[in-house]
Formats: C-alpha cells, structure tokens, sequence
C-alpha cells in the first residue's frame, strides 16, 4: 500500500506537469472529481457536511481491516475535485497514520492561488473532519 | 454605438488597475456592485494630501492643518451639491454606507422609535439595512415589517402600502438592490411614507454611480452611500439627514470633534456635522473622495448612466445564446448588474472558472441571503459593469461563459 508520503509525491508531481497554469489546473481538479466514486445516497445526510465549507461537502467514513475508507461528494465540481485529492491520499491508511500524517502536498501544487482563501479554509474543514474520523474508528479499535 | 459623451479608450487610460494580466490573461474587471476601481486623479490625491498636507484637521492653526482641513471641507461641499442636500451641515462623514444607516438607527432610532412601532424594510435589503434595524427592533421591542417582492424581483408596492400604518416610525429601503439590480420607484416610496409622518432613509449604495442624487426632489430624510463605489477611497462615506431630524438626533459616539465643552460635571456638544464625527477621520480619504465626485460629474450622470445601459442592453443580448442562462432578477427598472445561474453549474465553481480566464464576478449570496431564501437559491454569479468597461469585455465573457458552458457537458 502507498505511504501518504508517496501519493503526495504523486499528486506533486502530477500537478507539476500542469506547469502552474490557472485554466488547466482547474480542468484537472474537476476531472478527478468526476472520477471519485459516487457516495451513495444514504451517506448525502445533514451529519455528513462538513463544517466551515462555502459548498456542500459530505463526507463518510467506514473502517476496512483496521484501515479507514473514506467517501465524498460536493455539490460543487471544483471542490469535488479537491476533496477526491483528500480521499485518494487518506484512504486504506490506518487512523494512527491518518493523525499523525504531515499533510504538504497542496502548499506544494501552490492550491491557495487557484482556488483563493475561502476555499482553502474550507478545505482545512474537511482534513479536520477526515481526522475526527480516524480518531473515533481509532477509538473503535481500542475498545 | 458608443454613446458620443464616453470615450471608452480614454476612461480606461486613467484607471491604471485595468491595464494588468490576471492568471495570465488581461483583467476583465466585473465586480462593480462590490467596489469600483479609482481613476488616477482619485490616486493621486490621495498622494498628494500624504505627501504635501499631511495633518489633523479643524484644531491646528498651523498651514498644513489649514490646507487639511479646508481640503476636507472642500469634499462636504461636494458631496453637498452632489445630493443637492440644502445645506453642507447636513452632510456627515461615515465609514460608508453601513456606519450611515448604524448611525440613524442608533440615533435617531433610540430617540424616537419605541416599543410597538413599526420599521419597514424591503426583501431586496443587502444585510446592513437589515441587521441594524433588527438590532434596534430588539432593543426598543419595535417591529420589521418587510415589503415583498414579485418573481422579477421588483418590489410590491400594493403591499408596501398596506404596510404603512400610523405605527411605522421609518422606511429603509435601498435605490438600487445589489444582488439583481432593480431600480425601486423610491419617490414614490417616499411619498407614501410621509402620508402617515413615517420618515425615509435611502440606502443610495449602489445608486451613488449610476443615478443622479437629488434629495431635494426625493425629499427624502436621510440618504446614505460611499465613497468607494463611486471611483473613490474605501473606508469613507456620506450621510445626508434633513438639519432638524440631525440637530434631534441625540450624538453617535463620543470624543473628538462632537463636543463643544468637556467637563466631569457634564459634556456639550457640538453642532452638526460635527456632534456625529467624533474621533480623527479618514482624513486623506474623505479629501480624495471629492476627486472621485469630480470625475462622476465631470463624466455626467447621464452619460454614465446611458453608456452603462447600453452595456446591459448588449451583454442581456449576447447571454440569451449561452445554454441554461438563466438571469435571476429582470426588473423592468434595472441598473448595471446582471445576476444569473447557469444550469448544472455551480456558481462557485462558475466563478473560480471565470477568474482563471481573468474575469473578476462575484459568487455568492452577495451579503442578501434573506432575498436568496426567496428565490430558494444559495447564490448566484452576479456581473456589474461600470463606465470603464468595453463592449470588447463583455464579449470575451460571454465567451468564456460559453466554454464553461461545453467544459461541463
């Protein structure tokens, strides 16, 4: 299984041949969320938005032989796409590496400029809302 | 056709913001609704006050305060005739347009509005003449009546009249909305409110850039706007009040310019303007804010006004060819602002999209989330133009729209 550390290094690089510009950056991020698996629709409930996001963001987590599965969808396509980032680098990892993950891949892709401070704090949102997750399916394992 | 009195080429040499790329295309800049952009002549007296009279106002007797503070003085006399106000004492310097209404509601309403009276506002309100009045309906045990709107986003005078009651104290109502551009008949809104000895306040926002002002002939009691969406600084604004309402009205806040005589047995204040300016004001601004009026009136209102329809006309024509447009608001009356959704597409997202191909619109509720709720919309993408956008811009945006439009099929 891919470390955190090697999928960033993936999306980094990725986002490299993008070569910083604004309109294909852009593209790209719609076009991975397009791809994120559909989030069934017993999961698009009130609990599941996340906090602190301009857009609707549901997010779902399951737990999978000791590792953390996790489910999004937005009503925006933009923020679909960064959240299918999150997705990809998250999950089938375990809650301890979920929480102590040193998460650097979107200051890297330079995302605040394309997708401006609201967004970014809304994204900040949703990598807190996937650690509260793991922490509570940590919990479980603990029991 | 360009109307003869605008040349667009030359309007556009002296706004040096517009002359930059933005995510490596040229600036299409269509956020006017939020603030203006600033001529040079607005830049550069700003400069000029803090490079050559840099210096607090009315107290010292020294040259630089002198120049200061008849170069601030200057601008009261400005925006006076700008409004056709009778007098410059009745002219007062606030933040902008927020601090002008807070300012009413504070003091005029603590006085004269009690428990059981009735505030009419309307549900095309931005939330700073709302909130204010809430604020003070809650203090005083006062009631907000709203007038309704119709599907075009007009408001519904009928039911406006049915509102007015010997119990409504006040009206606050906006000329011009911010979210879809209607042009409320505020004369006649004003006419109505007097018949029953209601007094009027008009939030004139986003009227200040495209209607002459004249509150003389509106008659209206108080009228409030700022400075920085006329070509002007940020930070800086005007209330006109009628003199005898401001000479009744207990002061804002306290310190500064508002007193006459200070002393711990008690405080006397000063006559108006300056009973409501206490503090050290935005000084370089307020004096800046009189090269902006310049520019408006040396434009004409009437030139702008056309030439800003004539873009609305054309941009309103070219929009009907791009798939799902679906305008949100289409007042009969409407000034510069076009408030859409395209269908399947987020506004968010149409937005982000917008600003990578440098176009600048606004996305959200656009701080009216009480008319939102009406249209049972979470926002839309709002496109305001102003007297130094081109025809030219208004194509490439459409164009643009169109393959976001294809992006997403």
């Amino acid at each position: 299984m891919a470390t955190i550390q090697s999928i960033q290094d993936e999306i980094i690089e990725d986002f490299g041949m993008l070569d910083g510009d604004m309109e294909m950056t852009i593209g790209y991020v719609m076009e991975l969320g397009a791809k994120l698996p559909e989030l069934p629709a017993q999961y698009q409930t009130d609990d599941n938005i996340v906090k602190g996001c301009q857009s609707k963001v549901w997010l779902h987590a399951d737990m999978n032989k000791g590792k953390v599965v996790y489910q999004a969808d937005s009503n925006t396509a933009i923020t679909k796409g960064l959240v299918s980032l999150l997705v990809r680098i998250l999950t089938n990892q375990t809650p301890d590496d979920i929480l102590n993950a040193d998460l650097f891949f979107h200051e890297k892709i330079g995302m605040n400029r394309f997708i401006g401070t609201q967004r970014s704090n809304g994204f900040a949102a949703m990598i807190k809302q996937m650690q509260i997750y793991a922490l509570a399916m940590k919990a479980k394992i603990n029991q | 056709m360009v109307d003869a009195a605008i040349d667009i080429q030359e309007i556009r040499k002296q706004f040096p913001i517009l002359h930059q790329e933005v995510n490596g295309k040229p600036l299409v800049y269509f956020d006017n609704a939020a603030t203006s952009q600033k001529p040079q002549c607005v830049i550069d007296a700003l400069t000029h006050y803090y490079e050559t009279d840099n210096s607090n106002i009315h107290r010292g007797i020294h040259t630089l305060a002198e120049r200061a503070t008849t170069a601030f003085e200057n601008t009261r006399k400005a925006v006076a005739k700008f409004l056709n106000a009778n007098e410059t004492e009745e002219i007062i310097f606030t933040k902008g347009t927020t601090e002008g209404i807070n300012l009413v509601a504070t003091t005029y309403g603590r006085k004269f509005i009690g428990a059981g009276d009735e505030i009419i506002v309307s549900a095309l309100e931005h939330h700073s003449n709302i909130v204010p009045w809430q604020m003070l309906c809650e203090e005083k045990g006062a009631v907000l009546k709203v007038i309704p709107v119709n599907e075009k986003g007009e408001l519904i005078f009928e039911e406006y009249v049915k509102l007015l009651s010997d119990k409504t104290k006040l009206v606050s109502v906006n000329y011009i909305s911010n979210a879809l551009g209607t042009i409320n008949p505020v004369k006649e809104i004003i006419n109505a409110a007097h018949k029953v000895d209601a007094k009027v306040l008009i939030d004139a926002a986003q009227a200040a850039p495209h209607v002459k002002l004249d509150v003389k002939a509106l008659d209206c009691d108080f009228m409030a706007f700022s400075a920085h969406k006329v070509y002007g600084p940020t930070g800086v604004g005007a209330l006109y009040g009628k003199r005898d309402l401001l000479e009744a009205m207990p002061p804002y806040q306290g310190g500064g310019e508002m007193i006459k005589d200070v002393s711990f047995s008690g405080t006397t204040y000063n006559d108006i303007p300056y009973k409501f300016e206490a503090g050290t004001p935005n000084i370089g601004e307020v004096i800046a804010f009189k090269a902006a009026i310049d520019f408006v009136e040396n434009l004409g209102q009437e030139n702008i006004a056309h030439y800003e329809d004539e873009l609305m006309a054309y941009a309103n024509e070219l929009l009907k060819e791009v798939p799902g447009f679906t305008p949100i608001g289409t007042a009969d009356k409407k000034a510069s602002v076009i408030s859409f959704l395209i269908e399947g597409i987020h506004p968010f997202d149409l937005g982000q999209l917008l600003d990578a191909k440098g176009i600048a619109v606004r996305t959200g509720h656009h701080c009216a989330q009480p008319l939102m709720e009406i249209f049972n919309i979470e926002g839309t993408v709002r496109a305001s133009f102003s007297v130094y956008n081109a025809k030219e811009e208004i194509k490439y945006f459409v164009d643009a729209l169109q393959a976001v439009v294809k992006m997403f099929k």
